[in-house]
C-alpha cells in the first residue's frame, strides 16, 4: 500500500538523474541535502565529482554519513574485476595434512575423496606405527614415514613427531600457504539441511576473511552472508585484522577429556551451531588439533609438538600436546593482532577407545592446565618479538623461567620449542623436495 | 524462519519459572497489541509498563495481564528533581521500570518484538531460555569452544581447567533477533532488505575483558546482582544522541560484571523483530554517537576500577567519576551523562533503600 511520491521527493529524484549539470550544492537545506546524498548513493552515482560537490558544501551531517560509510576519494585507480580473481584462493595453495596414528587409511580418504581430490596431500605416518599404510588410488600425495623423517630432521629429533605430533612434521615440510589438518579418525560431517559441509572450503573462508578480536559482535561472523556489525559496533574496528587461525568443531564425539567423557559415556554432540566467530583477543581456549587450518606463512611455526605427557598415548584423551600447542599460538596471535577463528566447519567424529582406560593416562594432563592456563594468561610478549619466531623463542623462555621448577615436563617443552624454531628456521625454509 | 509464530501456536509451559520473583519492564509510546502474541509466555508475570511520550494518552493493556503503568508524571512525582535522569522520548525511559521493580531478575522487551520460531517450527518462549540462561553459571575466564557448557547435551572441552569449572553467576542475558537485525543506520541504509535468518543454537559467555554491543530489545538481568548498572543514560528529547542507551549500559554493565566477577551470556533465545526503524530517522539520533564510540570505547576498555569498588553502586559512581574526567573533552554531554549516572544511583538507593550487598569479589 504505497501512497503516490511527494513532490519533494520527484524533485529530489530529478536532481539525482541531472547530477551532471548541478555545479554546486550550497543553496540546499541540510535535511534534503542529506537526501540527497543517499539517493546519490543508492542510485550509484556518487562519483568523485558529486562527492566533491557534497564535500564543498561544508556541512557537518554530509562528513560524518561519509566517514560513517567510509566513503573514500580513491588516489590508486581500482583495478578491473578480472585482476581481482587473484584474490581467490588456488588449489595449489592449499596442504592437507593428515597424521596417521592407524593404517588403514582406506574408508577415511575415501570419505574424504570429494573434498580431498582437488588438493595436495602430505600423509605423515606415526613413526611408532609398525604396520604398513594403505592408502587409496586417485589422490596427489606425499607419504613420510619415520625414514622420511629421520632423513629430514636426524634420527634423535625424529622422537618429537611420535603420536599425534607427526602431523607437525608435515606442517614442516609444507610449501604451502595453508595448511588444513584433520585426525585421521574423522569423516565429513552433514548440516542441518543434511548436505555435506566441506570443511576445507569454510576453513579457507575462514582464513581469507578478516577477524573481529577487538570488540565482540553479537551477530557472530559479520562477514558471512546475511550478516554484518551490529549497532554499537566501532567502524574503525570493522575492517578487521587477518585471520592465522581457524579452529573447526566436532559432531558425534566431541574433543572432550576422559574423565568427561566417561562420565557420561552415551553423550554425543549432535548439536550444529550455524555460527563462526573471532576468539577475542586476550582470551585463551582449549584450541583442540582434531580440526584445524592455518595460515602457514603467517603462523606455521607456532604451531609446534612440546608438551608430551609421560603418558601419552594414541588416543587424543591421553594428549595435551595440541592444547599446549594452542595456548602459544593464541598468546603470539593475540602479541602480533593476528585473529582466531572458531566454530565452523564442523566434521564428524567417529567413536574410538575408551574413556576409563584412557582416564588413569591423562589425569596428569587434567592436572596440568591448573598451572598452563593462569601461566599463559600472564604472559607478555616484549615489542622486539615483531615475528612468529621471535615470539615462540620468547614464550619458550618464560616457560623456562617460570615452569620448569614445576615439573621437569616443562623444562622439556620449552627446550622442545627453541629446538622446533632452529628446526624451522632450517628445515621449514630451505627448498629441499620431499621424499617419496 | 521467515515469519513469528502465532499466538495459537506458542504453549504455554507447565511451570512458570521464577513467576514471583521477576519483572517484565516495557517501554512503549503507542500500544501494547504485541503482548496478546506473547500471553501464553507471559501471562504469568507481573508486567512494569513505562510510557514515553504524552502522558494524557491512555496505553491500552490487553485483559488479564497484571501490571503497573508508569506515565512521565508519576516518573516525575516519584522523583522529583532526579526525574531529570530518565530520558523522555526515547525508549531508555525504560530503566525506570528497573528501578522501581521489587524482583530480583528482569527482562525488558521492546514492543515491536514477537515470539520467534526455531528451526523445527516451535515456537520459542524467549522469558523461559532467558531464566536458564541467568540461573545456570557463566564462564568468563576461559573460552569454551563447546559454547555453553550448561546446556544439555553439551560440556566441558578437553583442556578447559577443572577449577574454573563452576563458573561464576550470570549477571545479565543478551537474546538475538531473527527478521529485522539491530544495525545502526548505515548499514541499514546499505542493506535495506537484509534479514536475519540464521538460527544460531548457542549461548556463550562473553569472556572477560572483552567488551560487546549490547541490545535493550530482548535482555534479561539479575537486578539483585547488576541492578544499578543498567542506566541507559540520557537519550531522546533535548540530548544530542540516540539510539546509545543500552550501548551506555551494557558498557558500563560489562566493565562492571568483569571487575566484580560476574559473567554476561549472549546468544539464545530469539525473538523475531518486526519493525523496521526509518534509517534517516536513525541516522540523525546515532550520527554524534558514531564519532563519539570512537573515543568511548577504548574509554571503557581502559577503565580500571580500584579494590576497593566491591559493590555495583561504588562501581557505578567510580565511573561515572572517570567518564567525567576522560570522556567531557570529547563533548560537554558526558559531563551532563556522569551527573546524570550519579542522580540515577541516588534515586536508585532512595527506591531501593536496603543497603548494597557485595557481589563477588573485585577482580
Amino acid at each position: 500500500m504505497r501512497t503516490p511520491p511527494c513532490l519533494l521527493s520527484l524533485t529530489l529524484d530529478s536532481a539525482v538523474h541531472n547530477l551532471s549539470n548541478i555545479t554546486d550544492l550550497s543553496p540546499f537545506p541540510d535535511h534534503i541535502l542529506i537526501e540527497l546524498f543517499l539517493r546519490t548513493l543508492r542510485a550509484g552515482k556518487l562519483t568523485e565529482r558529486v562527492l566533491k560537490l557534497f564535500i564543498a558544501t561544508g556541512k557537518d551531517e554530509v562528513f560524518s554519513l561519509i566517514q560513517a560509510l567510509n566513503i573514500q576519494v580513491t588516489v590508486t585507480p581500482v583495478l578491473p574485476t578480472s585482476k581481482l580473481m587473484s584474490l581467490s584462493i588456488k588449489d595449489d595453495e592449499i596442504d592437507i595434512v593428515i597424521g596417521a596414528l592407524r593404517p588403514d587409511l582406506t574408508s577415511f580418504m575415501n570419505e574424504w575423496r570429494t573434498i580431498f581430490s582437488r588438493f595436495h596431500l602430505i600423509i605423515v605416518k606415526d613413526p611408532d606405527l609398525k604396520e604398513e599404510l594403505k592408502i587409496p588410488e586417485g589422490f596427489n600425495l606425499d607419504v613420510y614415514k619415520k625414514p622420511d623423517i629421520d632423513r629430514v630432521v636426524g634420527t634423535s629429533t625424529s622422537t618429537i613427531f611420535s603420536g599425534y605430533s607427526c602431523r607437525y612434521f608435515g606442517y614442516l615440510v609444507s610449501r604451502k600457504k595453508y595448511i588444513i589438518s584433520v585426525d585421521d579418525d574423522c569423516y565429513p560431517a552433514k548440516d542441518n539441511k543434511g548436505i555435506l559441509v566441506d570443511a576445507v572450503a569454510q576453513h579457507i573462508t575462514n582464513l581469507t576473511t578478516p577477524a573481529t578480536p577487538f570488540f565482540f559482535n553479537t551477530l557472530y561472523d559479520p562477514f558471512t552472508e546475511g550478516a554484518d556489525f551490529v549497532r554499537g559496533y566501532p567502524f574503525s574496528l570493522r575492517s578487521g585484522v587477518q585471520c592465522a587461525l581457524s579452529c573447526g568443531l566436532w559432531l558425534n564425539l566431541a574433543d572432550y577429556d576422559a574423565p568427561t567423557q566417561a562420565l557420561k559415556p552415551e553423550e554425543r554432540n549432535s548439536r550444529y551451531v550455524d555460527a563462526v566467530l573471532t576468539v577475542p583477543a586476550r582470551t585463551l581456549m582449549p584450541i583442540s588439533g582434531i580440526n584445524i587450518a592455518f595460515n602457514r606463512e603467517v603462523i606455521g611455526p607456532a604451531l609446534l609438538p612440546s608438551l608430551r605427557l609421560g603418558g601419552e598415548g594414541k588416543f587424543r584423551w591421553e594428549t595435551m600436546e595440541d592444547i599446549w600447542s594452542g595456548m602459544c599460538v593464541k598468546v603470539v596471535c593475540d602479541h602480533l593482532g593476528l585473529g582466531v577463528k572458531t566454530g565452523m566447519p564442523y566434521v564428524w567424529r567417529n567413536d574410538r577407545g575408551d574413556a576409563i582406560a584412557s582416564l588413569r593416562k591423562e589425569w596428569e594432563g587434567v592436572k596440568l592446565m591448573e598451572e598452563v592456563v593462569p601461566f599463559f594468561q600472564s604472559v607478555r610478549l616484549s615489542r622486539e618479538a615483531t615475528t612468529t619466531e621471535d615470539c615462540v623463542a620468547e614464550v619458550a623462555n618464560v616457560v623456562k623461567e617460570q615452569l620448569e621448577s614445576k615439573d621437569p615436563m616443562f623444562a622439556r617443552a620449552a627446550k622442545a620449542m627453541v629446538d622446533w624454531v632452529k628446526l624451522w628456521k632450517s628445515v621449514g625454509s630451505s627448498t629441499s623436495s620431499p621424499g617419496a | 524462519m521467515a515469519e513469528p509464530a502465532t499466538a495459537t501456536q506458542a504453549a504455554a509451559p507447565a511451570v512458570a519459572l521464577l513467576k514471583d520473583e521477576l519483572d517484565i519492564v516495557i517501554p512503549t509510546i503507542r500500544n501494547l497489541d504485541f503482548l496478546e502474541m506473547w500471553r501464553p509466555f507471559f501471562q504469568p508475570y507481573h508486567l512494569i509498563i513505562v510510557q514515553d511520550g504524552d502522558p494524557s494518552k491512555t496505553i491500552k493493556v490487553p485483559e488479564g495481564f497484571d501490571y503497573e503503568l508508569y506515565n512521565r508524571n508519576d516518573i516525575n512525582r516519584i522523583l522529583g528533581p532526579k526525574a531529570s535522569c530518565i530520558s523522555f522520548k526515547d525508549s531508555a525511559c525504560r530503566c525506570f521500570g528497573y528501578m522501581v521493580s521489587k524482583k530480583k531478575y528482569i527482562f525488558t522487551i521492546d514492543d515491536d518484538c514477537f515470539v520467534a520460531k526455531d528451526p523445527s517450527g516451535k515456537a520459542i518462549n524467549a522469558l523461559e531460555q532467558h531464566i536458564k540462561n541467568l540461573l545456570s553459571p557463566s564462564t568468563p575466564f576461559f573460552f569454551n569452544t563447546l559454547y555453553d557448557p550448561f546446556r544439555e547435551g553439551a560440556d566441558f572441552v578437553r583442556g578447559y581447567p577443572f577449577s574454573l569449572r563452576e563458573g561464576v553467576p550470570t549477571a545479565a542475558s543478551h537474546g538475538l533477533w531473527l527478521n529485522i537485525p539491530d544495525y545502526d543506520a548505515p548499514t541499514q541504509l546499505v542493506k535495506p532488505l537484509e534479514k536475519n535468518t540464521r538460527y544460531v543454537d548457542a549461548v556463550l559467555t562473553i569472556p572477560k575483558g572483552t567488551l560487546f554491543p549490547m541490545c535493550g530489545m530482548n535482555l534479561a538481568f539479575n537486578r539483585e546482582l547488576i541492578g544499578p548498572a543498567m542506566y541507559f543514560g540520557l537519550m531522546g528529547d533535548g540530548q544530542p544522541i540516540g539510539r546509545y542507551d543500552d550501548m551506555w549500559a551494557g558498557w558500563c554493565t560489562k566493565v562492571i560484571c568483569d571487575h566484580l566477577g560476574l559473567g554476561v551470556k549472549t546468544g539464545l533465545p530469539y525473538i523475531f523483530h518486526s519493525k523496521a526503524s526509518n534509517p534517516f530517522v536513525n541516522l540523525r539520533k546515532e550520527y554524534k554517537g558514531i564519532y563519539w564510540q570512537e573515543e568511548i570505547i577504548p574509554f571503557f576498555q581502559q577503565a580500571v576500577l580500584p579494590k576497593d569498588c566491591t559493590t555495583v553502586p561504588k562501581c557505578y559512581i567510580e565511573l561515572a567519576k572517570q567518564v567525567k574526567e576522560k570522556l567531557s573533552k570529547v563533548d560537554p554531554y558526558f559531563d551532563k551523562l556522569a551527573d546524570a549516572m550519579v542522580t540515577w544511583i541516588e534515586a536508585w538507593d532512595e527506591l531501593n533503600p536496603i543497603g548494597p550487598v557485595p557481589n563477588g569479589k573485585a577482580a
